[in-house]
């Protein structure tokens, strides 16, 4: 054997585990997926369907459900997605600029993140939630300033969407906060003092220099942020309960779940296309980020 | 512009915080820097050298003292206002910038009626970069040059503003030999044809001493000599600025003056005047010493070493202090003596003493 070609062997030998491992948990079940989502009229029980084609996407693209989640997944991506990462940004700069207490509010700002997400969740329901004895913390507030009360947990669509949003934020902020001080904090301190020199204004110093140097852990957490919230769906949980679709607040991987195993459960076929139109949009949206970013963002 | 401290001191609070004693970083810097002339700023590591420029560009503010600039008292005034170019040890080049834009960048923070036209700014871009010849390398990155090239980078960024003042902190120091050779000759070509004011630091002697007008050694954060550099290393005020400059090293050995002869162990090399009798240090240079069958100086043959153009004889004395005395001898010279003592007589103004205990220069009549 050629020493080449006995070296490849050898990698591959090591790779097998991996490979193995991926081909049976990954591979076969995408694979799987994409079978599951071709076949009509699939029946679990007797493991029968009537014929191929596309006509799982056709009802599920006309499911009045599917076309709320999907709403609602596009409404949460893209109001948590930049706010998120540019509030989590404006909090690590402030954070990385103060000397005083800045571990104790490392801390603070870290502590939903080592949180249990039903637990947050529970807050946020005893802080919005319209009860019989109670409005809600918010609403004495939102009372005290002369407003009426909304029920945001069971009312209009625009007051669940908020809280959503909010809930959605605050869960993710902690994360991103905590990756770029360190992202800020691995500038080396030597820029700073060159831009002094030259009289660099601090909002220039902070375009110019600071950004460009963090952009590729930016643009990492807007990747993952957009991934992240597309998969949204224990949040939602956490805040309406299991029953999303008769809160109008579903999203995709909810309806997937949905059809799986909820109360109208049972049809892997139309989980199965709901998945792939998923991974489609998810597919897009991640290979425009990364075009947008070839031009955007510097590496070293 | 003429460059004045007075009394320049810094403290540092200890960065081991369980020492409550304060590190004096510079320590009564008092010195006049004349207007349109290369200083170097010469000591061993930890000295204070950086910190000494960041006093003088701003951003360090002193502990104690006044820096002027001209008449100008610019003490309190941020490193900006100052009119400072500064070249960091590590050049600091924006990675992310390309090499115009790197240089751009301190004319686009001029505000008011300082403010420039894109043509202007482009135009005094490629006047610096003409001056430090790299207008062929505009569009690259820093990542994509050379030690040398990113070096004269960074000095077209300080001297684009053409700041009245050009400091650089150890600018040669990451560069092989011979490019440090180039370089620091395109220094003081840059430096003559600007005409601007330069402190630069290093901590290697021979770089300081080929081009600077006037150099100023430290130790500890105290200025030990100034002057030029010729002078100060024929004429060095203690045993440290004696040691600090010269290559190879001057040779030292312990002395002693007595009845007007200098004694380095049992043999009397000099005949002197004006000493007073003492046990002293004394300091040879490797070029003052002349071979001679009858000479005054007896030592034990190691080799003879020949290195480029300069042969040396390396030699070891009972009172000599370190390794192996090396004195340089005219290369026709060069042969081995038979017994394995060699002599020597010394050149009197190439001999020098310190006492012992203050190692200050003691001055003599020869
Ligand atoms: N910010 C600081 N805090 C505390 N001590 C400091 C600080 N900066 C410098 N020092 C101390 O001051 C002394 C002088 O430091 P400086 O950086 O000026 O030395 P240097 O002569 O430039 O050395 P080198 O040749 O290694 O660059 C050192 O003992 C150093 O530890
Ligand atoms: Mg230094």
């Amino acid at each position: 054997m050629k020493p080449e070609l006995k070296k490849n062997v050898r990698a591959w030998l090591y790779l097998l585990p991996a490979v193995a491992f991926l081909a049976v948990f990954m591979v076969y079940p995408l694979i799987d997926v994409v079978i599951y989502s071709m076949e009509e009229g699939y029946n679990f029980a007797s493991q029968t369907y009537r014929g191929t084609g596309l006509y799982n996407f056709r009802f599920v693209l006309r499911d009045p459900y599917f076309l709320q989640a999907l709403k609602n997944t596009f409404i949460i991506v893209i109001i948590t997605v930049p706010i998120s990462t540019g509030l989590a940004l404006l909090i690590a700069v402030v954070l990385s600029s103060i000397k005083k207490l800045r571990e104790l509010y490392q801390t603070v700002f870290f502590l939903p993140y080592v949180t249990n997400t039903l637990a947050v969740g529970l807050v946020f329901m005893i802080l919005f939630k319209k009860t019989p004895y109670s409005d809600g913390m918010i609403n004495l507030l939102i009372k005290l300033f002369g407003g009426s009360a909304v029920d945001f947990i069971d009312g209009p669509y625009a007051a669940k969407m908020f809280i959503m949003c909010f809930y959605t934020i605050w869960v993710v902020m902690p994360f991103k906060i905590l990756i770029l001080t360190s992202a800020l904090a691995s500038v080396n301190e030597i820029y700073y003092k060159a831009a002094r020199v030259d009289g660099t204004s601090p909002f220039r110093v902070f375009y110019r220099i600071t950004l460009p140097m963090i952009s590729p852990i930016i643009f990492y957490l807007i990747i993952t942020g957009f991934i992240g919230a597309f998969k949204a769906y224990s949040d939602e949980v956490a805040l309406f309960g299991t029953n999303l679709n008769a809160a109008g607040m579903n999203t995709i991987v909810g309806y997937v779940y949905d059809m799986l195993y909820g109360d109208s459960g049972g049809y892997p076929s139309y989980a199965a296309a709901a998945a792939l139109i998923l991974f489609a949009i998810v597919f897009t949206i991640t290979a425009i980020n990364l075009m947008v970013s070839k031009s955007k963002v510097y590496y070293k | 512009m003429k460059i004045r401290l007075e009394h320049l001191t810094k403290r540092f609070p200890n960065r081991n915080k369980k020492i409550k004693t304060e590190v004096v970083a510079v320590n009564d810097f008092d010195i006049e820097i004349p207007d349109g002339k290369l200083i170097g700023l010469l000591g061993p590591s930890g000295c204070g050298k950086s910190t000494a420029l960041n006093l003088i560009c701003g951003l360090e503010a002193p502990s104690e003292g006044r820096i002027y600039f001209g008449d100008e008292d610019v003490t309190d005034i941020p490193p900006e206002k100052r009119g400072v170019g500064l070249v960091f040890q590590n050049y600091a080049l924006y990675p992310h910038l390309t090499v115009r834009e790197n240089i751009i960048f301190p004319l686009q923070n001029l505000k008011g009626d300082k403010k420039l036209t894109k043509d202007e700014m482009n135009r005094k871009a490629e006047e610096a970069a003409r001056l430090v010849q790299i207008e062929n390398l505009m569009d690259r990155r820093p990542g994509e040059m050379s030690g040398g090239q990113q070096q004269r980078v960074a000095i077209a960024r300080a001297l684009v503003k053409m700041p009245n003042v050009l400091l650089l902190d150890e600018p040669l120091s990451n560069l092989d030999a011979r490019l440090r050779l180039q370089t620091r000759e395109e220094l003081s070509r840059i430096q003559k044809e600007t005409g601007i004011t330069t402190i630069f630091v290093t901590h290697d002697q021979e770089e300081a001493m080929s081009i600077s007008d006037m150099i100023v050694v430290m130790k500890d954060g105290v200025i030990n000599q100034t002057g030029e550099p010729q002078k100060v290393y024929d004429d060095p005020v203690n045993l440290f600025v004696a040691k600090f400059l010269g290559t190879p090293p001057i040779n030292v050995f312990e002395g002693e003056v007595r009845d007007n002869k200098l004694y380095v162990g049992e043999n009397d090399i000099l005949d002197i005047k004006g000493a007073d009798d003492k046990k002293v240090y004394v300091g040879i240079r490797p070029e003052g010493f002349v071979l001679n069958p009858a000479g005054r100086l007896k030592c034990k043959f190691v080799r003879v070493e020949v290195m480029g153009r300069d042969t040396s004889v390396i030699a070891t004395n009972e009172a000599f202090l370190g390794e192996s005395i090396r004195a340089i001898i005219p290369t026709e010279e060069k042969k081995e003596p038979a017994d394995g003592v060699v002599c020597f007589d010394v050149k009197p103004f190439k001999v020098l003493i310190f006492d012992r205990e203050t190692e200050e220069r003691i001055y003599f009549e020869a």
